[in-house]
């Protein structure tokens, strides 16, 4: 598999003919490795292109896709968010608890929402104002928040979530004969949103020259802690809409739920270009970045490799992929 | 525009102290609108002080600045932006994967009308239509789209300066603008200095390179050791009074050299080139000799030094240590044959700051202190314990940090370092920078008995009296060049500052 995909990546890392400013952009490369894989699969198998099949694929990487693109912003400022994994649990949870205490969807979503955006503001307080290392803040994050839910639920699931709130995550809206899954047009939605922001904003701008040279922006008259802390309320508002959209795709809000799911986050925003000196990436390529990823492991099931070789391919495939960023940047 | 009378910026009796050093001791400087001033003097000079507290990002300790006439006080970088004056540092301040227009405008960009405008919407064709327009006005052809990692040097610093003119500035600052910059590239800025004199802008341009100030300056100024020493206009200038006047003070005691027996070639160089840095060096050092290396930064002393040490590949030339070839492809390779290096930046290269005393002065002769690969820690606290007590290092015990050591001894400690290695050859970059002159006595005196040890030491120093008291010989570097090798007796520092800014050609 690993050997099948490297000859393309190759090649589209090399520019030499036409179309040169496409196959310069960041995305180009990653985007590559994806079609290639999904080629792979379409021929060497003959139910991944079914379309019930794509959409399962893309049903299940909503979640981790709509946090990449929050995680994504806070590496380019040079920081990282661990506690992603557990925020996307924590809120589904809040979610769910407040809807077994009969509050009414909207406001159950909303309750969510809420409990995620505490929480990056506290990730951003503890960053810029307690002046901790990101990693360690929000360790202590990712430990604080899986705490809490443990806590909250006695270690027991909470189920029988109303149908209403299940839609969210499982509803399909009839689409020329298929069913196009509701979390996906979050992704769609989210992804066009933050792309504007990142790119087309006063807001996107600074996260980028922030992440770029936190001195030069500092000296020019921004305020880089303001940034930062928006950039972790962001991230964790974004992990929340994924964990209220997993909570209500599943129907059961577990205090396990999400758990490691920050190492796909960070594979998925990294895999897609997102430089973990800051500065650097976009919400395109974390989105393929998210695809790459999930293909991978569904693939792995459909060609039959044993699900236990799986965390194996990934993380090669993490590895190669930013060996690969790393010598394109090189040959700039 | 202000009358020659009246100066548009008047600092007087700037004063400024760091710990342990004077850094300004009242110093007075005046620029008017549309003039260029040269400010020069040596390293140490404090030059770059009295610009940092101009811009705000130093505070002064003593003294007023008057702009236009009225007096105010600079207490950050942001204040002396709205109060007009920029500053343009050797290390640009650019955030390189932003496109030109974004850097100039950082901060304040332009948004659209409207509800898109309050969303926080760049309004980015305006945006890059105003950024040409300021690049315009400079004259540089540059794309306002274009990202600041895929632009040259040169067409950096007219971002530089794209953005201090895009803020308004009335005073701008270049610290060594020409630093980095060829031939080509140096008119080029020039042109666009003269342009923005005709503006009506006053411009402080630090340099090194005393030809181009006879090019470009109004007048100059001249600090030296902290102090004001003078200003001609450039049409009384010449470069052997500005120099006189850069070094003008006598040796001092502090500089004061044993006598050391010279012996046999200990290291020999043979036309040592890496393209763009290092260009054809040759030289022989003999076991007992000091051998100086002056110039100015950048003139390629480090460089040779790393080449020397093998922490830089070399493209070609001959290493010869003790009559053998020596490969050096690493630092490891250079310490094994027997070769030190005192870094310039002792916290940085020279040192595991958060390592206690102990282990840094062992830290080049581990094996020796090993037995089967087992640190032996007796032997280890003997060996520390004798440099600390034959170099006076003022530490309270073996065990304190390197970090809480002051600059002076930790200077020691390295020395420590490689005197228990034993080396055959000691490369001392920059030996006393930024140690008081007590510490710098104690280093001088070290390096005479190391000489008399039979090493053979090669001291970079920008610092002229030292090179002069030090040195039993002095290679002068310009440009990566070798511009003049002097013998003791002959060298002077008027000499040696004339070599060394390419005034005579070797």
């Amino acid at each position: 598999m690993a050997e099948e995909k490297e000859p393309a990546v190759t090649q589209g890392m090399r520019p030499g003919f036409a179309l040169r400013s496409i196959m310069r952009a960041q995305e180009f490369g990653v985007f590559l490795i994806l079609a290639a894989m999904v080629l792979f699969l379409s021929v060497f198998t003959n139910t991944f292109f079914k379309s019930t099949n794509i959409f399962n694929i893309l049903r299940a990487f909503s979640w981790v896709a709509i946090s990449a693109f929050g995680e994504c912003m806070v590496i380019i400022t040079g920081g990282i968010d661990l506690s992603v994994g557990s925020v996307m649990g924590f809120s589904g949870l809040i979610a769910g608890m407040l809807l077994r205490a009969s509050v009414n969807a909207p406001l159950a979503v909303a309750g969510g929402l809420a409990a995620g955006i505490v929480i990056g503001l506290l990730n951003g307080l503890m960053v810029t104002k307690a002046r901790l290392p990101p990693f360690i803040a929000t360790l202590g994050m990712l430990l604080m928040a899986r705490g809490l839910c443990y806590g909250l639920t006695g270690g027991w699931p909470v189920q029988d979530l109303p149908q209403g709130f299940r839609n969210l995550g499982q509803f399909d809206i009839p689409f020329l004969g298929a069913g196009i899954p509701l979390p996906l047009v979050f992704v769609v939605v989210f992804g066009v949103v933050m792309a504007m922001f990142l790119k087309r904003t006063v807001w996107g701008y600074r996260i980028y020259a922030v992440g770029g040279n936190e001195v030069a922006s500092g000296l020019s008259g921004i305020s880089t802690d303001r940034v930062k802390i928006m950039v972790y309320i962001l991230c964790a508002f974004l992990t929340a809409v994924g964990g209220i959209l997993m909570t209500a795709r599943l129907g059961v809000a577990a205090p396990t739920a999400a758990s490691g799911y920050e190492l796909d986050v960070i594979a998925a925003a990294v895999v897609g270009g997102t430089s973990l000196a800051g500065g650097e990436g976009t919400i395109l390529g974390v989105l393929i970045g998210a695809a790459i990823m999930q293909v991978l492991r569904t693939g792995l099931v459909l060609i039959g490799v044993s699900a236990y070789w799986l965390q194996a391919v990934q993380g090669l495939v993490i590895v190669v992929a930013i060996m690969l960023d790393q010598l394109r940047k090189r040959q700039r | 525009m202000s009358s020659e009378g009246v100066p548009f910026l008047h600092m007087e009796g700037i004063s400024k102290s760091f710990p342990g050093v004077r850094a300004l001791d009242s110093v007075d400087l005046k620029v008017s609108a549309g003039e260029v001033l040269a400010l020069v003097g040596e390293n140490g000079a404090g030059k770059s002080t009295l610009m940092k507290i101009l811009s705000g990002a130093h505070r002064k300790d003593a003294g007023r600045i008057l702009l236009d006439g009225k007096v105010v006080e600079i207490e950050n970088p942001h204040q002396a932006q709205r109060l007009g004056i920029a500053i343009i540092y050797q290390e640009f301040n650019l955030t390189r994967n932003q496109t030109v227009a974004a850097n100039i405008f950082i901060a304040r960009e332009p948004r659209v009308r409207g509800l898109g405008g309050w969303l926080g919407f760049v309004d980015r064709v305006s945006m890059e239509r105003e950024a040409s327009r300021v690049l315009e006005r400079i004259h540089a052809k540059i794309p306002p789209a274009v990202k600041v990692r895929d632009l040259s040097v040169a067409q950096q610093q007219m971002v530089e300066i794209a953005k201090a003119i895009a803020v308004e500035a009335k005073i701008l600052i270049m610290d060594e603008p020409t630093a980095a910059l060829g031939e080509n590239e140096t008119d080029v800025l020039f042109e666009t200095v003269r342009g923005l004199k005709a503006q009506g802008i006053a411009i402080i341009f630090i340099t090194h390179r005393l030809e181009e100030m006879f090019h470009i300056a109004d007048r100059v100024v001249v600090l030296r050791d902290g102090q004001f020493v003078g200003e001609l206009p450039m049409a009384e200038a010449t470069a052997e009074r500005v120099v006189q006047m850069m070094v003008g003070r006598s040796l001092q005691e502090v500089f004061r050299k044993e006598k050391a027996e010279i012996a046999e070639p200990v290291l020999e160089v043979r036309a040592l080139t890496r393209r763009g840095a290092v260009e054809d060096v040759s030289f022989t050092l003999r076991r007992g000799e000091i051998l100086g290396f002056a110039g100015l930064v950048g003139a390629g002393r480090t460089e040779t030094a790393r080449l020397l040490f093998g922490a830089d590949k070399r493209d070609s030339g001959e290493i010869l240590l003790e009559g053998k070839p020596l490969t050096v492809a690493s630092p490891t390779e250079a310490v094994r044959a027997g070769i030190g290096l005192v870094p310039e930046d002792r916290g940085l290269q020279g040192l595991v700051l958060k390592l206690p005393v102990l282990e840094n002065i062992v830290l080049a002769t581990l094996p020796r202190h090993s037995e089967a690969g087992w640190m032996n820690r007796t032997q280890m606290a003997q060996t520390a314990r004798s440099f600390v007590d034959r170099l006076s290092i003022r530490t309270p015990h073996l065990r304190q940090k390197a970090m809480l050591l002051s600059g002076g001894n930790q200077q020691k400690v390295v020395l420590a370092k490689w005197l228990a290695s034993k080396p055959k050859v000691l490369i001392m970059d920059e030996p006393t920078r930024g140690i008081d002159v007590g510490a710098k006595a104690e280093v001088h005196a070290l390096m005479s008995q190391l000489a008399r040890s039979g090493i053979g030491i090669i001291m970079i120093s920008s610092e002229l009296p030292e090179i002069m008291a030090m040195s039993d010989r002095i290679v002068v570097m310009h440009e990566g060049r070798i511009a003049a090798i002097l013998d003791r007796s002959q060298a002077t520092q008027e000499l040696v500052m004339a070599y060394a800014s390419g005034q005579r050609k070797g």
